[in-house]
């Protein structure tokens, strides 16, 4: 191959370039809802505190999981391993805290669909589910990646699928971050 | 990688079983042909993908013009082929309906962008940037499966009980939203959604690609003001894709919610059929309309700034002339993509918006004509005293600006909310967005066509069929838009089944039947052109050379055949820009020519 003008890697482009994509989808979500609560009949809300432990959890998984990629630029595997299997777990952990703060915000009266629930209600439920399915893309590619640095026919020191992946991880980590005080905020 | 493959012919993956012997090369008939990561090959699957498309809702328009020019005529043999859509040969109101939205939506979404820039940036990215394939030939294979599920999903959609989807192409709520309200908002109003939000994927990894090959794989000496005008068109088409196709998902998504989790996002005070009260409360249909829209006016850029790029290029090589204004035209590609997010509330004029905010919507749509218009004039100046080369492909450039012309003068028109009171949902409308975004795109994808159809497979399409196609599908196309401005002055309304009940448009009767007579023509000639593509294939007159325009981009400095990585030694360097025509005395220079010593810079 030719000299190829190469400052990002193509690959770390895409994701910014999906991430760009990500955030669109959520601008329009919010947006959507910063107008919904101008309008007449907007009912307010209280965040069930769960919340803001599921927040604790996700700043915390940033951090091992940048600590799991220094890790990897050094080499130390066992090190590697670990804490991006700690991201993995927290990661599920976080996922689960979230579905349980569904379920505390119905018990508060709080109806998120069907007869009697209301837009405001049902907003939690679509922008937070939908940040969780971004979650759950990040927690499969955590784990094909951590199946992979377990595979004994090839050493990979690649970094480029791990970086993408803390890159990704720290952004739905800000995501979420973002969506939280927007909620606190804004109810 | 082996560079003397012989393309061979017969790549559509539906076509793939009779093809299975006859290969002694190291790629498998599957990794070649189906699941190929080749860009050559997914831009292929992606051309004759969107022709399929085209010829079905092609023949959707067909059958509801057959209504609209003959609503008297009964034809039994509709009938036998369409059941109880068809009764007594006669198109039922809620086929037609069907027939509408289903046009709209396959037109709109699976030929002209999937069709259109799933072919031309996979196909003129990596050889016109000059790279060996795009940045992530797995992501690029992705897109076109995802599309392919879309497809297959939206195809599903026209054989189930209830029909497909059948609200209109935009699917507005509460109509959509509501299954109990009509038979097209039942199960073929999810497949619909299911379909599209797997289209919306397909063409993010898509976009995705094209814009980091573009932006990180260009050969050396490629900077950005040598690129051809096409890579900027598809690499503005693609950002405006990554930035609005996800708005329209988190639309889809709420649209989904309603439906099926008893949300009230759009929904508030229902009386359904005029006897069931429904429950919800608090939303607002208008919520979609912005949603919908927001994506939706940068969705009509994303069909047309490809084939803008398309038609700069090849009426370039065409008139042996520079473009005129290249720097202008990147400007005003810019301008549009920029804008095009800004106007979007020009579809919604008559919701109740505040007349205000209105108002700043009319001066930002009105402002799209400056560079559309700066486009317009580089063209007919390009044109201007060049030594034109009548082929098929510049007959479709010329009739691309006709058309853009024609039809953007009337967007001035619409544009203005106060003309738009009158004019909304009528005819005019109609008129408008198929001259200037319908017509106009398909002659500019056939301009592609006609002019990479030697690179794409080694052998040239008919000229006589050619020019045939071009002229039937340019007169077509007058006679069939032209007319229906009137109508629309006349206030006759879009979508409806049946004018005869109205008395001011029973003088329409006989230009309907002119319409429809025009339509159906212009289908038919369409066909000759799938003809000729699939005869061109294999029996087409041979390319003999590299090079057989004189053009001076970098996909003819490849072989006839390209193998997969396109050129079989270097990368070749590139040390001009791409419009070095009629220069110092000679016809053309291509891109790979160092400058000369004593040669003026352009």
């Amino acid at each position: 191959m030719s000299v190829q003008n190469k400052k990002v890697h193509p690959y770390k482009f895409n994701l910014w370039l999906g991430l760009a994509g990500i955030i669109m989808m959520f601008a329009g979500l919010t947006s959507a809802y910063i107008v919904k609560r101008s309008q007449p009949g907007w009912e307010s809300f209280n965040l069930p505190r769960i919340f803001l432990y599921s927040t604790v959890v996700i700043l915390i998984s940033s951090i091992t999981i940048q600590i799991a990629y220094r890790a990897f630029k050094e080499h130390d595997m066992p090190r590697y391993r670990l804490f991006f299997a700690v991201t993995g777990v927290l990661g599920i952990m976080f996922m689960i805290m979230q579905v349980v703060g569904f379920y505390q915000f119905r018990d508060m009266g709080m109806i998120m669909t069907g007869i009697g629930s209301k837009p405001a209600y049902s907003f939690i439920l679509a922008i937070a589910g939908l940040h969780i399915v971004h979650v759950l893309g990040g927690v499969i590619a955590l784990i094909i990646i951590f199946l992979k640095a377990f595979s004994s026919t090839k050493r990979v020191y690649d970094s480029i699928p791990v970086e993408i992946v803390t890159t990704y991880w720290h952004f739905v980590d800000i995501l979420w971050v973002y969506l939280f005080v927007f909620f606190s905020l804004l109810h | 990688m082996s560079n003397e493959i012989a393309i061979q012919p017969g790549i559509s993956g539906h076509e793939v079983h009779e093809h299975h012997e006859a290969h002694h090369h190291h790629e498998t008939f599957i990794t070649k042909y189906i699941f190929s990561q080749d860009h050559k090959m997914i831009a292929k699957q992606f051309l004759i993908t969107g022709m399929i498309w085209a010829i079905i809702g092609g023949l959707m328009s067909v059958l509801f013009r057959l209504q609209l020019g003959y609503p008297d005529l009964q034809m039994p043999w509709l009938e036998d082929i369409f059941g109880h859509w068809a009764k007594d040969g006669k198109i039922t109101p809620e086929f037609y309906y069907a027939l509408v939205t289903m046009h709209g939506t396959i037109l709109v979404f699976f030929v002209l962008t999937a069709g259109l820039s799933g072919t031309f940036a996979n196909f003129l990215i990596p050889f016109q940037v000059g790279a060996r394939d795009m940045a992530s030939p797995f992501i690029n294979m992705l897109s076109y499966w995802f599309f392919f599920a879309a497809s297959v999903i939206l195809m599903s959609s026209l054989f189930v009980q209830t029909g497909p989807a059948a609200g209109g192409w935009t699917v507005y709520p509460p109509l959509s939203a509501l299954g109990d309200a009509s038979q097209g908002s039942k199960v073929g109003m999810d497949l619909w959604l299911v379909s599209l939000a797997l289209f919306v994927v397909s063409s993010l990894l898509g976009g995705l690609n094209y814009v980091s090959t573009i932006l990180n794989m260009r050969t050396k000496g490629m900077t950005m003001t040598r690129l051809p005008l096409t890579i900027w068109g598809l690499l503005f088409t693609a950002m405006l894709g990554i930035l609005s196709f996800p708005v329209l998902l988190s639309g889809f998504i709420l649209l989904l919610f309603d439906r099926h989790l008893g949300t009230s996002f759009y929904l508030s005070d229902i009386v359904l059929n005029g006897t069931k009260i429904l429950p919800n409360e608090g939303g607002s249909p208008i919520l979609y309309q912005h949603l919908f829209w927001f994506l939706g006016h940068p969705e009509v850029y994303i069909i047309i700034l490809p084939t803008m790029g398309i038609v700069s290029e090849v009426m370039s090589v065409n008139v042996r002339k520079p473009i005129f204004g290249y720097t202008a035209m990147i400007a005003s590609l810019f301008a549009i993509a920029l804008l095009s997010f800004l106007v979007w509330a020009h579809h919604m004029f008559v919701t109740g918006m505040n007349p205000f905010l209105g108002s700043v919507f009319v001066l930002l749509t009105l402002l799209i004509a400056v560079p559309s218009a700066i486009k317009v004039f580089n063209w007919l100046t390009t044109l201007w005293r060049g030594n034109i080369r009548f082929t098929p492909a510049m007959l479709f450039c010329i009739g691309f600006v006709s058309m853009f012309i024609s039809g953007g003068l009337t967007g001035i028109w619409l544009g203005n909310s106060t003309l738009d009171l009158h004019l909304h949902d009528t005819y005019f409308n109609i008129a408008h967005f198929h001259l200037v975004m319908g017509v106009a795109a398909f002659m500019g994808m056939f301009a592609g066509v006609y002019h990479w159809f030697p690179k794409m497979y080694g052998r040239y399409m008919n000229n006589t069929l050619g020019y045939i196609h071009f002229w039937v599908t340019l007169i077509c196309a007058y006679v069939i838009f032209w007319p229906m401005h009137y109508e629309g002055f006349a206030g006759m309304p879009r979508r409806y089944f049946d004018y005869m009940g109205w008395e001011s448009f029973k003088q329409f009767a006989e230009l309907n039947k002119v319409i429809s007579f025009a339509a159906i023509l212009s289908f038919l000639v369409q066909l000759s052109f799938v003809f000729n593509f699939f005869y061109s294939i294999f029996k087409g007159r041979k390319v003999t050379t590299t090079n057989p325009w004189g053009a001076t981009t970098l996909e003819w400095t490849t072989p006839i055949r390209p193998g997969h990585g396109n050129w079989p030694g270097e990368i070749p360097e590139v040390h001009r820009w791409p419009y070095d025509y009629g220069k110092d005395g000679r016809e053309f220079i291509m891109q790979t020519e160092p400058v000369g010593k004593d040669e003026s810079s352009h």
